[in-house]
């Protein structure tokens, strides 16, 4: 239950091997998380679930979840409300996802991979989980879209089309959800330093993991609907979303 | 499984009338009045009854309900559910210390009439039991005679805060209601004693006037900040007169100030506000000094803070607020930067002193804190349990604070 200062007691996170996903629920332990459910590919080697037992007190749990193979969907998102016992699901994070390579540009089976992955995979556990927190009467969902969904750029136009996607179907969700009393955070980090983005160049106003985790926090508490991190970048866009085509194609990376 | 609740009017000040994805009763269309007895003073009503109309209906015969909260927008089934407490507490106890008996209506179908005596585990489950034990249909309360609609009040600046405690100790068996307001934002706490009779006043009209002003629907959320706290405060402080005595003031000013701006809560801008209201015993004074102290040094300024000295808890209501000793009411801005700590740390020192917070007036306290303060809670639970195994009320509250594991 969330109370009427913003905290609250449980969270689960779809990804939960992701440096973004753990250093959210790392802030959400700063400010007394009680429960965390990770669900990750591998349950017994998660190094998401290793660090947040070493660093917090948190109760950490993990669940088998295969975000590719969403036939199996409505199980994992079962499996998460029992490793929860008798607590409603306070907090949820749509965290899994790939940055996609090189490859995903001229292979079709790699695009499709990336798509798959990123918004079909995104978009199946979303809607399941907006019809049982619903049904709970409470509840918020992050969902980690991408400033490079903003306006996709040559550099990364898959990923950025995929999180362009999530971004869109989260929004919508967000509002046919908002009367049956669930919140929708759509965050929109800008370049994080992560496994994900390791060995990648860095891109201007790059942040860091806990920064963003504790962005994400800070808006879940006001209830906003979205999230810049760093907050700027909420400018920097609407900026750049108008600058003419030609000007856009020349920013290469 | 989301559970039923029963709802009233609304004011308890967190997520005590709630029930996210259940049912909620509202019990506001069951407010009928089916018995008066203006010999004995004696009312019995259903349970969606309101405090403002049993006492719209009472006075002009001489009665009014022998304990009424700050605010009378509440209904019976609130008031014995929350078992609320009035200005007089250090003398007539609480709300269900009047009430004779009341009909309980529990998710096994059955209908059970309650009274202190006859069936003790179904009033152990629900005077205070928030709503968790089943629902409250109709009640029968114990009216106070009261010679006029006027209240005798007589008021006093205190100094400090040791002061007021000092008169209040003294001063209250001399008078019916007692009541202090404190002036947070002042170093030295300073206060405002007031302190009230039922008086004599032939000719007076009976009726309870409606709230002549509204709160605007949208204030700004840093309205009530420290600077205007402070500000305020000291002008209060000193719009009142050293000492006054015997001022006849209306019944309803004297008791429900606040209903006097109707929707006074939308002040305090979209994120709200919350109370923390504690009773520590008597002997652990130090308790409230460190309670105001610790405001200062966050620099939060509570909007209103009221002390009250209580008299002995209702018997056999193991999660009832009341205990005797003193009671710190204080509304803060939700958004305050710096409250969720502040807070916290103030369960603990009023858990330490052996205190607790008032659950109706809760709305973020955390389920591990809770323990400590009511130590008979697991004899609420057994005797709620007894009235709904199955575990059908439920309510936000029972849920944040795992009531009802």
């Amino acid at each position: 239950m969330r109370d009427a200062l913003g905290r609250v007691r449980t969270a689960a996170v779809f990804g939960g091997n992701s440096d973004i996903a753990v250093a959210i629920v790392r802030a959400l332990a700063a400010q007394g998380l009680k429960r965390a459910v990770l669900a990750v590919r591998d349950p017994h080697s998660a190094p998401g679930a290793e660090a947040l037992r070493s660093e917090t007190t948190l109760d950490v749990a993990t669940i088998a979840f295969d975000a590719d193979a969403t036939d199996t969907h409505p199980r994992a998102v079962d499996a998460v409300f029992e490793a929860l016992a008798a607590s409603d699901l306070d907090v949820a994070v749509v965290a899994f996802g790939v940055l996609g390579d090189e490859d995903a540009k001229h292979d079709p089976a790699a695009a499709v991979r990336l798509a798959h992955t990123n918004f079909t995979g995104a978009v199946s556990v979303l809607t399941i989980l907006g019809e049982r927190l619903a049904e709970q009467g409470h509840g918020a969902i992050v969902v980690l879209s991408s400033v490079a969904g903003e306006r996709a750029r040559q550099a990364n136009y898959p990923y950025g089309a995929t999180k362009a996607g999530l971004d869109a179907f989260a929004q919508g969700l967000g509002d046919a959800l908002a009367s049956r009393g669930v919140h929708v955070l759509v965050a929109r980090p800008g370049f994080v330093h992560t496994k994900m983005t390791a060995g990648r160049p860095a891109a201007p106003l790059s942040t860091d993991a806990d920064r963003v985790g504790r962005d994400v926090v800070a808006a879940l508490a006001k209830q906003r609907h979205t999230v810049w991190s760093p907050g700027v970048l909420r400018f920097v866009f609407a900026v750049m979303r108008h600058l003419p085509r030609p000007l856009w194609r020349r920013l290469r990376d | 499984m989301r559970g039923v609740l029963a709802r009233g009017l609304g004011r308890a000040y967190g997520d005590a009338a709630q029930n996210g994805g259940g049912r909620v009763l509202d019990m506001t269309a069951f407010d009928a009045i089916r018995a008066f007895d203006d010999h004995h003073g004696r009312i019995t009503v259903d349970a969606g009854a309101s405090i403002a109309a049993i006492a719209a209906r009472t006075l002009p015969r001489g009665w009014f309900p022998a304990v009424v909260p700050g605010t009378r927008w509440v209904t019976v089934g609130g008031a014995i559910a929350a078992d609320v407490h009035g200005k007089n507490h250090h003398g007539d106890g609480g709300f269900a210390d009047h009430v004779s008996a009341f009909e309980l209506v529990t998710p096994q179908g059955e209908r059970r009439t309650v009274t202190r005596h006859t069936d003790r585990q179904a009033w152990a489950a629900t005077v205070g039991g928030m709503g968790l034990s089943g629902v409250i249909a109709s009640a029968t309360l114990e009216l106070t005679a009261v010679r006029s609609p006027v209240v005798r009040e007589e008021l006093a600046r205190t100094a400090d805060l040791d002061e007021l405690l000092v008169r209040m100790s003294r001063d209250d068996r001399a008078h019916h209601y007692s009541v202090a307001w404190v002036d947070c934002a002042h170093v030295s706490a300073r206060g405002i004693l007031m302190q009230g009779d039922h008086a004599d006043a032939p000719g007076a009209p009976a009726a309870v006037p409606p709230p002549r002003l509204r709160a605007p629907r949208w204030a700004p959320g840093n309205l009530l900040g420290r600077a205007t706290v402070r500000a305020f405060d000291a002008l209060w402080f000193h719009l009142k007169p050293r000492v006054r005595r015997s001022d006849r003031v209306a019944l309803a000013s004297f008791f429900w100030p606040l209903d006097g701006v109707q929707g006074w809560n939308r002040l305090y801008g979209a994120r709200g506000l919350v109370q923390h209201q504690c009773v520590v015993p008597h002997g652990r004074e130090d308790a409230l000094h460190a309670i105001l102290a610790s405001a200062r040094a966050a620099r939060i300024a509570p909007t209103l803070a009221v002390l009250k000295r209580l008299g002995p808890a209702t018997e056999n209501a193991p999660l009832s607020f009341p205990i005797a000793g003193w009671t710190l009411a204080l509304d803060l801005p939700a958004g305050a930067s710096g409250l969720a700590r502040l807070l916290d740390g103030w369960d603990e020192l009023v858990a330490a002193a052996g205190g607790r917070v008032y659950l109706a007036k809760d709305a973020r306290m955390r389920a591990e804190t809770l323990t400590a303060m009511y130590p008979a809670l697991d004899r609420w639970r057994a005797a709620r349990a007894a009235c709904d195994p199955q575990r059908v009320m439920r309510s936000d509250l029972g849920r944040r604070l795992e009531l009802t594991p």
